[in-house]
């Protein structure tokens, strides 16, 4: 065969299998993709039974555990509004109030219920990298406990 | 001392732009004197980078909180170990240790380079320390190591329970120094394209950069899924965050160019390619370090913090732009000089490979930085996730594994049928095999890519075996060494090589842990002592409680029985340790036992076959009322104190202390003797400990392709004995 045709077949097959691999790609991301909403979108925006990826920071005060299920509200990062959500899954080490969580949730059928998060789905920012955080929620170790190790 | 940190970072940065300034002035004028003196900035800077990291060390080490720094991210109470790698778990920090490792291998680099590639070297001067000059121009302007508090703080903040485990402590290092290696590569690619200097040379002095930034990054990469699987509670080792993704892109990148370098090295060819996936990883590596730092995707590792985005977009902007015209005006000098002989040779198949490896490398990056390209075209932040990346690579790693059998054992430039017979029998017959053991004694085929991975791999490492016992068969005809002596002298007089073989063998195995542990399976559940589950035939049983205190921590954790069949398999500890912390808002006794800060300690048994895996949340609802309790009479009480004379206060205080430990330990004995129901997360997932194993090896084998060659090798091979030659015809 013609080496110029021979290359411009392999050109043509291989730019193919890019475009094929880059339309799959497209349309899975939008079709698969979920929006990522603080507490005062979601609120707006949710349809019963759809779900949501939320961004926020956990309550103060909000968190409540009732045997492997949590419950907490997630605020939103500038307006007044919250989201309670219904947990069950490995809870993240760092998890606490006023850490920036994300979680997957399914909106409630009825308006004001409670949105109920996907298993495991729970994510929670880092608290010290590279990041200075408020005084008030510093992690500090305290003067050792006075006692010695006691193992029980 | 922090004054003298920080005028050893202005000096650094002064002394980086005169040696930018001399490197160009030396290159455009031709005068050596002034290219050896922008090598000597070098020199200079990595002098000043390693005394100034020193001074951060030794303040972390002593616990100087007059550094705010140091008062940020360490405490006293922080064992010595983690206090001196504390440095690098601050932005500040690790931007310090970017610099030192950076001028170290670019040091290195331009004292291998000083009689080498003359017109290139001062351009990769500039560009190194151009990146150095940056690097330094980010502490001096943004975030400064050396920035100071006076009154000093009586105790640091501490460092993040999490990042308190010794693979942490070695990943960030490994990763930067990847990180900072590829620089090498780019810096010669950006030299070697302006002065039209884009022959082989360049190439072979930047390959074992390249290399060992593959393995430092890799390294890196492997230590970060380490510290997933045994300390972050969620019994996965990846999890396709932007971070891991981050750190995933250059070294894929990197995989290709070291295979694609060898057909330029051989055959003249891919220049326009290698040259755009040298400065690929350029700029994926200072991307990787953007990621972390910008705080533009939401990540588990936050970075919110950083105020690094901007300068970091300007840089990347200019090194794309940059890489861009270089390749562009320079197509014609990049020219091929042969062209593929056929589909059926070592170098299609590294091509292949390549397109796979950049295939993979698009996916990532498009599906990492989805929810940012979502929002610039809708105006919505829309995220895929982990579930989006596997329809694409694992189709692609399949393929990539398999195109790893293939490559080591065809034929250079044309595969002949008797080629292929010759070298793919054995290691096709034996991947048949493979699937045929599987299909019949296990149910691999409920998961047809796990089947394949299976199969692939032992294609792989077939392929390798025979290559490994080939080469070791023909030395031993001429040495009469035994095999394994052999074996060994084969490897030693062809590293490069060999140890490439030994890579693929380890990538081999360690995606085959990958599948393996696709079949695990898990339970979440509450069990109280006594109570049992099962999980795929393993039966756990809740023994007991455990708690303890320690100056440091408060563990309540369980012990867990193990059995399969009535026989005992194992006994696993697992626990939750919690870190008190010093913020009078959670109650005397409260912020003993903050969940927030808190870290897990999993109750691991690994085997060859299986990996048993499990970790408890302890109830802590159960001791919550008497830690109400306890926070509101020590309130009160220390209303009273406050009310008294100083002197009475202190001696109240005292014994008011003593109560409060002791109501501690009250509390975790009650958790003890009054156990209310746990709830474990329990894995068995086969073949994990495959995947480390596999990693470990892919590290020997780059090790191995890494060193240089023993000095006889180096020289030509001559045959050991006199060889006759036909007398040509008169």
């Amino acid at each position: 065969m013609d080496p110029n045709r021979k290359r411009a077949i392999r050109l043509t097959v291989a730019l193919t299998a890019a475009l094929v691999l880059a339309t799959s790609l497209i349309w899975v991301s939008f079709s698969a993709g979920r929006e990522d909403l603080t507490a005062s979108q979601l609120l707006k925006r949710a349809e019963p039974g759809h779900s949501y990826i939320l961004a926020g920071t956990v309550e103060p005060g909000s968190v409540r555990r009732d045997g492997p299920v949590l419950y907490f509200r997630v605020m939103d990062p500038k307006l007044p509004e919250t989201v309670a959500v219904r947990y069950t899954g490995q809870v993240p080490d760092p998890f606490a109030p006023g850490r920036g969580v994300l979680v997957s949730v399914t909106a409630p059928r009825s308006e004001g219920g409670t949105f109920v998060a996907q298993p495991n789905s729970l994510t929670t920012k880092c608290p010290s990298k590279y990041q200075v955080a408020e005084p008030s929620r510093r992690q500090t170790r305290v003067t050792k406990l006075e006692s010695a190790v006691k193992d029980y | 001392m922090a004054l003298i940190g920080q005028a050893l970072l202005v000096l650094a940065l002064a002394t980086a732009l005169y040696g930018i300034g001399a490197s160009l002035y030396g290159a455009r004028a031709g005068k050596e004197a002034w290219i050896a003196s922008g090598r000597r900035s070098m020199y200079a800077l990595l002098g000043l980078a390693a005394f100034a990291f020193g001074i951060l060390e030794w303040a972390f080490i002593a616990s100087d909180f007059t550094f705010n720094v140091v008062a940020q991210h360490s405490a006293t109470t922080i064992p010595a170990f983690y206090r001196g790698a504390a440095p690098w778990s601050s932005q500040q920090g690790s931007l310090l240790l970017w610099v030192l490792l950076l001028s170290l291998w670019s040091s290195l680099a331009l004292h291998l380079t000083r009689r080498r590639l003359r017109p290139v070297v001062p351009y990769a001067t500039a560009v190194l320390l151009g990146l150095g000059a940056f690097f330094t121009l980010l502490m001096v302007f943004y975030s400064n190591p050396f920035a100071t508090t006076t009154p000093a703080p009586t105790q640091g903040a501490g460092l993040d329970p999490l990042l308190m485990h010794p693979t942490m402590m070695f990943h960030p290092p490994m990763l930067y120094t990847g990180y900072t290696m590829l620089a090498i590569p780019f810096a010669f690619a950006v030299g070697a394209l302006i002065t039209r200097q884009v022959g082989a040379d360049w190439v072979r002095m930047i390959r074992r950069f390249a290399l060992a930034a593959w393995l430092f990054l890799g390294i890196g990469i492997v230590l970060g899924a380490l510290w997933s699987y045994t300390e972050l509670g969620w019994g996965g080792y990846w999890g396709w965050d932007p971070v891991e993704n981050a750190a995933l892109m250059p070294w894929l990148t990197s995989t290709a160019f070291i295979h694609s370098i060898m057909i330029q090295e051989k055959r003249g060819m891919l220049k326009v390619w290698n040259a755009l996936l040298v400065l690929l990883s350029g700029v994926l590596a200072i991307f990787g370090t953007f990621l972390v730092r910008s705080g533009v995707l939401d990540s588990i590792h936050a970075f919110g913090g950083s105020t690094l985005g901007v300068p970091f977009v300007i840089l990347l902007g200019v090194m794309l732009a940059g890489s861009i015209y270089l390749v562009s005006s320079r197509r014609e000098a990049l020219r091929t000089e042969h062209r593929l002989d056929s589909l059926l040779s070592r170098e299609a198949i590294f091509l292949f490979q390549n397109l796979v490896l950049v295939g993979m490398v698009f996916v990532i990056f498009w599906v990492t930085m989805f929810p940012l390209i979502s929002q610039a075209l809708t105006g919505t932040k829309v995220s895929v996730g982990p579930p989006a990346f596997r329809p694409f690579i694992v189709p692609l790693a399949l393929i990539l594994v398999a195109l790893a059998g293939i490559g080591p054992i065809i034929a250079w430039r044309r595969a002949t049928l008797a080629n292929l017979r010759r070298n793919f029998s054995f290691p096709a017959a034996l991947a048949l095999i493979t699937l045929a053991v599987l299909l019949a004694v296990s149910d691999a085929a409920s998961r047809p890519f796990s089947l394949a991975m299976f199969v692939l791999g032992a294609f792989v490492l077939a392929g390798v075996a025979q290559e490994l016992y080939r080469g070791a068969s023909a030395r031993r005809a001429i040495t009469h060494d035994p095999l394994p002596l052999a074996l060994l002298g084969l490897v030693r007089r062809n590293r490069r090589r060999y140890g490439g073989y030994i890579v693929h063998a380890g990538i081999a195995v360690l995606l085959i842990g990958v599948a393996g542990s696709s079949f695990q399976h898990s339970n979440q559940v509450s069990l109280r002592p006594g109570q049992s589950t099962y999980v795929d035939g393993y039966r756990f049983t809740y023994v007991r409680p455990t708690a303890s205190a320690t100056s440091e921590r408060i563990e309540l954790g369980a012990v867990l029985s193990v059995s399969k069949d009535g026989r005992h398999v194992t006994t696993l500890h697992t626990d939750q340790g919690f870190y008190p912390v010093n913020n009078p808002s959670y109650g005397a006794i409260g912020r003993f036992f903050q969940p927030g800060n808190a870290d897990t300690q999993v109750g691991l048994d690994s085997g060859l076959t299986r990996n048993i895996w499990t970790v408890v949340s302890p109830p802590l609802s159960s001791i919550e009322p008497y830690i109400a309790q306890g926070d509101r009479r020590f309130n009160a009480a220390m209303m009273q104190a406050a009310k008294m004379p100083p002197a009475q206060a202190q001696r109240f205080l005292g014994v008011l202390y003593q109560l409060r430990d002791a109501a501690v330990f009250a509390i975790i004995r009650h958790y003890v003797s009054q156990p209310a129901p746990a709830t474990f997360l329990l894995i068995v997932a086969p073949l994990v400990i495959w995947l480390w194993i596999g990693a470990a090896l892919a590290a020997v084998g780059g090790v191995i392709a890494l060193l240089p060659l023993p000095a006889p090798a180096r020289r030509r091979a001559s045959a050991p004995y006199p060889v006759g030659l036909v007398r040509e015809p008169a």
